[in-house]
This record gives C-alpha cells, structure tokens and sequence, in this order.
C-alpha cells in the first residue's frame, strides 16, 4: 500500500479537528495578545499585557476561580454519594423500580434555565413558597439569595438537584455491568452488605466512578446559568464563578483580548487540575 | 355675498377642526392602539406612512425583550409592516446583550439589523457605526417637541445619532395615602418627633422608610416594607447609585465634571460625597424587602407597583405601572424629585458646603439608531419616526410595561395624564416633578466615554460588595477609583476627556 494514500484517508478527519478545536484555540490565544475591547477594535498586538494584568492586578478573577472549586467539588461530591444512594436502590429488585428510574431521571431532562428561573421562583425571600412555608412552621425568612454565604448553598443545591441524574444514569449503568461472581462469592462467605459494598461493590465501580466523577466536574467548572440566571453573581461577587467573570469581562465589558486570556489561562488551569485530580482519584480508588 | 362667505369659512373652519378625527375615525378601527387619540397628522402620521410603499422590502430590529420597548417595537412593526407592505423581522434581546449583539458584527464590518435597540449611554461607542439622523427628520414637527435635554442625550457634538423614542430620568415615587394620611403623619410625629411628609432628604427617606418597614400598613393583611430599589448588581443598579449620590457631590460651586475632574481627569468616585452616599444605601438594605439586595428594575417595577413598598425611585416605569387601572395602588402614588442633601462635598476646598442641594439624574434610557451599512435606511428612519409618531407616542407613553416615558413639552401637560385616568393633583405632581427637572441648573447626565460599560460595572461591583457587606463602602469606592483609573490607562486620559467634555458642557450649561 502506498504510504502517501494514508494521509488521504487521514486528511478529512484531521481537516475537522484543525477547523473545530486547534484553530478556535489559536485564534484564542492571537486574541489573548490583543487589546480588543470597544473602543479599539482590532487584531492589535500587545504582548503579554493581558497576561501580566490577570496574574499581578486581577484579584477578583482568583477569587472568582477558587469560589468555583469549592462550589464544583462540593456539587460533584454531593451529586456521586446520592447518585450512587439512588442507582443502588433501584439496582435491586425493589416495587416499581423501572418507574424510580424514569423519576430520577426527570431533572436532568428539564431546560437548565428553566427550572433555575423556577427555582429563584422558590427561594424568592419575600415572595417565594419556601420562605412561606418556613414562616408557616415558625422559622424565620432565610436570605437564601441574598446571604453572600446561604447564596452559595442555594446554587449548590440547584446543580445538585438538577444534575444527580447524570451521576445516578453512569452509576446505574456501571452497577448493571458489573459481574455476578464475586458477589455470589461474598454471599457464599457470609459478608454482610456493609462488607460487600466496601469490598465488592465499591471496587468494582471504581473505574466508573471516576470516570462518572471527571465528567462531572468537567461540567461542573463550566457552570454559568444557574448562577447568571439564580444570582448573577451576587450578593456583591458571592457566587461569581470563572466563567461567569469570563462572560462579564467578554460579553458585558467587550473586553474581548482581556477575556481570551482568561479563557485560555482557564482551560490550561482546568487541563492541569483535572489530570491531577483524575491520577489521584485512581490512586485512592483503584488498588492494584 | 356676506352669508357665503361666511358659511365658506365656517365649512374650512369646520373641516380643519374636525379633520384630525376624521383620520382618528379611519385609522383608530383599524388600530385600536391610537384609540384615544386617532391618528394625529403629521410627517410621520398613520395617514404619512400609509402612502409609502415598501412592498417586498424587509427591514430587521433587533430590540430588547418583552415587554419593556420590545412590545412596543413589535407592536408598531406590525402596524408599519400593515401600512406600508414592508416585512418586518424583529429579534428580542436581554437587556444585557444588546450592547454586545449590536457591536460584534459593527466591529466586524456587518449590518445584520437595520435597527438598533440600546441604551443612550452606548452613544460614544456605537455612534461611528450609526447614521446620524438625516435632517429631513430632525427639522419635523414631532422632533421639534422633543426637550432640549433629551435632544442632548439622543445627539453627540450636535450630531444627532440616536432617535428619541423614551425619555428618561430617576425620580422619588412615593405612597400618598401614607404620607399623606393624617393618622400616620400623628403616629410618626409622635414615635419620632418629626414631620411625615415627601422627603426631601435621602436622610428623611431613610429615616421614614426605616419606620414604615416590616409592618401591614395598608391593612391587606400583607407587611409592606419601606422602599424597593435596584441593588442588583448586573442590573442597572450604579444608575441607582448615582441617583442617590447626586445630591452629595454634584455640588454646583464646583462645575467641570461629576464622574471624573475634567481638568485632571482623577476620578471622584471615591470622595466623601460618594462615600456618604453609598453609607446611605448600605444602610438602605435594612428597610428593603427580604431579598431586595437582589432586586433588579423588574423587581423594583413590581415590588412597588404591587404594593409592597413605601418609596421608590427610578425609572418612569413603576409609576406609570402603579397609575395603570389594574394596579392595587392605581391613584395612590405621589412622585416627587430625587431626594436632596443638607450638604454637599466641595472638591475645591476639600470640606462639605452645608446647606441644601438637590441635583437631578438624566439617567440614560431607551435609544434607537440606524446601522450606517443598513441598505435600507430611508425605511430605517421612516419605521422610528412613526414608532415616536404623537400618536403612537400618546398611547405608549400610559402603559408601564412599554418603558416609553415622556420626552416631549406635550408630556408634561396634565391633561395628557388625566385622559387616561389619573387623579389631577397626581397627574400635577408628575408633570411638575418632570419639568422642575428640565428646568434645573444642577443636572447630573449619564456617564458617556469610550468604555462606559466597563466603568460602570467596576463601580457597581465595588458597590454590590459595600451592600453585601464584604466591604466598607471607602474601601469599595477606593477599589473602584482605582480600577477607574486602570481602565483610564488602558483607554488613554485624553480619549476619555474628549468624550467627557461633551457631557460636562450639558451639566454645567454651557450646551
């Protein structure tokens, strides 16, 4: 076979990768050397003007970065242990298991917009169900927008509401592949179900719980319309995440070179942080 | 000879004072919105536009969401569109968005609309890509009706580039029959030793707002609370800080420049009179409704409009939503100008002029423009003279949630107002408030520079920390200078005083 007719063959795959994913990151970073905002608008370059400002003058992109750490680890925890809660239960033989299974799967099938418009519905303090009902069993109007530190709750409890289904459909999947042996082993040694689920059932998940966890927090620290839509960032900058920053700086400022540098510095963050995460998860989780 | 003649004149007579109903007649059953009015004839009328033809011709808006100015631009595509033939696309965009979706294909040499919904601030930035406004247009009866304020903020160097659709300013909105009710004025006497009546202060709000906060004072069974404002920080919200620091550092003893010192170009954010300012709406947050630190203007709009709060200011809209016959309040507001200061920050002589000031806030509002590549300009400027024909106008201007409010020396007639329904002495105060406004000498205009979008958010940023408490509001100001002066660096001083000079003549009233 002639070696040259390889790259023919190649070519149509490797013009689709150029076009969408290597050329979008090239222009990023030419954009991240520009000083493109309004009021001069154009390719100019600046060098690595952007890049000074962000690491020695931009303090509240930093914040707004380890805001969104706390916030997605804290989501993707909370999301893995009642996915994980939910797929074993309707993993086992239990009454109207298949009708659980379409139940919880419901909220990871609604607009995410939507249901978070409906959510600040909820938690409006003076004008929300929840408060009214609070006030109905004696408990004072929580500030559950308006607290820079209850705010942050809020929006965890929306992600984990709205994407626990992703966790407990990859969980379920993995639970429903995993071989019988071994647990036919643990029953015939007597092994309480604690005892299976930590040395059987948990194991053997672990190569799809990372994997389940990864993906989550891949999502997770993109998160952007719960927090635009539920707090837009406030109080003051209390929920602000990276990318909503990001948003801010690109879409509301017009700050377009400033932006791309904080794109790009975002994505090699996110490139670094979850491949460390991921070789740790493995080490914990996976045992030779 | 007599007795024809006079019977001739009393015929033209009678059809020159009888002919506007006649187009009323015509056109008002066709288009209810004109009912009250009919069509009122003009360059621009119903009649006007009725003899154009665009016939296979589309013309593209993009205009901000329902219902505020969207509604209306949709509404009055339709009727354009039935008119003329013409097809009419429009795009609804948040408000967040219109600066960006218009900007991105103007930078990038496109005309994707014709039309261009924004805020009049946006000015500096958008005017190289706008068409001024042809003079054919600017010489017509309707135009000439319109302030000289808001010619000023529709034009740049007495270039006209946005048409003047709305007209807007900030001003006190308050409960009538709370304030004016002779109980509660005794009840107040008596709890605190002072007057109830229109505050004149930000103190004396804060003070009646604290009182009539967190109790059912209307006896609907509800509590109300003591004032709803804009807290939220990416919603309009430094309009409202600037609104409430008027008073305090638009000293007129020390004109040239408000935001900035024209001379030196240092920013004034910081300076006592700001901090005051901002002490005060800290102290504000107190006597808002549960989560009114994230209020936004629909918010706001609906918090007072319902019912829910002694005081607001603003924008025309959550009055004109309270006066509308569905509301619970409907002829039990008052509007007053923006509360004022028994002192006033010099930054000449570094120390407080005591004394009483009140200076009014122009704030920015609705304005349209015509993309300068648009390939159909003639129809552009045709479809947004007839959006802002009187008739249009005098019907758009007594619904709240269309966000047109008065720009023309006709809106400050009473009768106006009372055609549709207000109590006179309401209808008196609104168009006093709005005129005494026109006629100050101390006017605060927005802030219209090469990257307004990026000072204004530092500032609302810096004071959303102050109002959540991460900061003290010096040290939010003194973050706030500091990143004005970082984004004066990068746009380059002598830029942004150019383009501050412009607004700097309208304040001190040299323009």
């Amino acid at each position: 076979m002639n070696f040259k007719h390889k790259f023919v063959f190649l070519f149509p795959g490797l013009f689709v990768l150029i076009g969408i994913l290597i050329f979008p990151i090239i222009f990023t970073i030419r954009l991240s050397l520009s000083g493109w905002n309004s009021y001069t608008p154009e390719m100019n370059f600046i060098g690595i003007t952007n890049y000074i400002r962000l690491f020695t003058d931009d303090p509240r992109f930093w914040e707004s970065f380890f805001r969104l750490s706390f916030l997605s680890v804290t989501t993707v925890i909370l999301q893995y242990v009642i996915g994980f809660a939910l797929a074993m239960m309707v993993w086992r033989e239990i009454k109207f298991k298949r009708f659980f299974r379409v139940i919880f799967l419901v909220p990871m099938m609604t607009t995410p917009v939507i249901m978070t418009v409906i959510w600040r519905t909820f938690f409006h303090e003076s004008l929300g169900p929840v408060n009214d009902l609070l006030g109905g069993l004696g408990v004072k109007p929580i500030l559950w927008l308006s607290d820079p530190v209850i705010a942050k709750f809020t929006v965890i409890i929306v992600e984990v509401w709205q994407w626990t289904p992703f966790m407990f459909l990859l969980l379920l999947a993995g639970l429903l592949s995993l071989p019988k042996e071994p647990f036919l082993a643990a029953a015939i040694d007597g092994a309480s179900p604690f005892r299976k689920f930590v040395y059987v059932t948990f194991p053997l998940m672990a190569p799809i719980s990372i994997g389940a966890i990864i993906i989550r927090l891949i999502e997770a620290s993109k998160i952007m319309d719960t927090v635009f839509v539920l707090t837009s960032g406030g109080p003051g900058t209390a929920t602000e995440t990276s990318s909503f920053y990001i948003y801010i700086k690109g879409l509301r400022e017009f700050q377009m070179g400033y932006a791309a540098t904080l794109s790009f510095t975002y994505l090699v963050i996110m490139i670094i942080s979850l491949t460390i995460i991921a070789k740790v998860l493995t080490k914990l989780m996976i045992k030779e | 000879m007599k007795t024809i003649k006079t019977c001739v004149t009393a015929l033209i007579s009678a059809l020159l004072v009888f002919s506007p109903v006649a187009y009323a007649d015509k056109w008002s059953d066709q288009f209810p919105h004109i009912k009250a009015t009919g069509d009122i004839p003009g360059d621009c009328s119903y009649e006007s536009m009725s003899k154009k033809n665009y016939k296979g011709k589309t013309l593209k808006i993009n205009t901000h969401a329902v219902p505020v100015m969207g509604e209306p631009t949709a509404l009055h595509a339709e009727q354009f569109a039935k008119l003329t033939g013409a097809k009419v696309d429009v795009t609804h965009t948040p408000a967040g968005d219109l600066y960006a979706k218009a900007m991105v294909p103007f930078q990038a040499g496109q005309a994707p609309y014709d039309i261009v919904f924004g805020f009049s601030n946006f000015i500096n930035d958008w005017r190289r890509y706008l068409e001024p406004v042809p003079k054919k247009y600017v010489e017509m009866k309707q135009m000439k009706d319109v302030t000289p304020s808001h010619i000023g903020v529709a034009s740049w160097d007495g270039v006209m580039y946005q048409f003047p659709v709305d007209g807007d300013r900030h001003y006190l909105k308050y409960r009538k029959d709370v304030i004016d009710n002779p109980e509660y004025q005794k009840q107040y006497k008596e709890a605190t030793g002072k007057e109830l009546k229109v505050p004149t202060t930000w103190k004396e709000y804060g003070e009646m707002a604290a009182y009539f906060n967190g109790w059912d004072w209307d006896g609907d069974g509800e509590k109300e609370y003591g004032s709803a404002e804009v807290m939220k920080k990416d919603d309009l919200m430094y309009a409202a800080f600037y609104s409430r620091s008027a008073a305090y550092s638009k000293n007129p003893k020390t004109p040239g420049g408000f935001f900035f010192d024209l001379e030196t170009m240092k920013p004034l954010i910081n300076n006592p009179g700001f901090v005051e300012a901002l002490t005060d709406w800290v102290e504000a947050t107190k006597y808002v409704p549960p989560g009114g630190i994230n209020f936004g203007l629909g918010d706001e709009i609906g918090s007072f409009g319902g019912g829910q709060t002694l005081f607001s200011f603003s924008w025309d809209d959550a009055f004109v939503a309270a006066m509308q016959p569905d509301s619970p309040i409907n002829n039990k507001v008052g509007a007053a100008q923006l509360p004022g200061a028994m002192k006033v920050w010099n930054r000449k002589t570094n120390s407080w002029d005591e004394g009483f000031n009140q200076a009014p806030f122009f704030v920015w509002g609705w304005a349209v423009g015509v993309a300068k590549k648009s390939k159909e300009k003639e129809m552009a400027f045709d479809y947004l003279c007839f959006f802002a024909n009187e008739a249009n106008h005098q019907a758009d201007i007594g619904i709240g949630r269309f966000g047109v409010n008065p720009f023309r020396n006709d809106d400050f007639k009473v009768d106006v107002w009372t055609q549709i329904g207000w109590d006179k002495d309401i209808a008196q105060s609104y168009v006093d408030t709005l005129a005494q406004m026109e006629q100050s000498k101390n006017r605060v205009f927005p802030l219209r520079v090469p990257g307004t979008f990026e000072f204004n958010a530092a500032l609302a940023t810096a004071a959303a920390k102050a109002l959540a408490g991460q900061l003290s509001p010096q040290a939010a100001l003194d973050e706030a200078a500091k990143q004005w002066e970082d984004i004066l660096n990068r746009v380059g001083k002598d830029n942004v005083r150019k383009a501050y000079a412009v607004g700097v003549a309208m304040e001190d009233n040299k323009q």
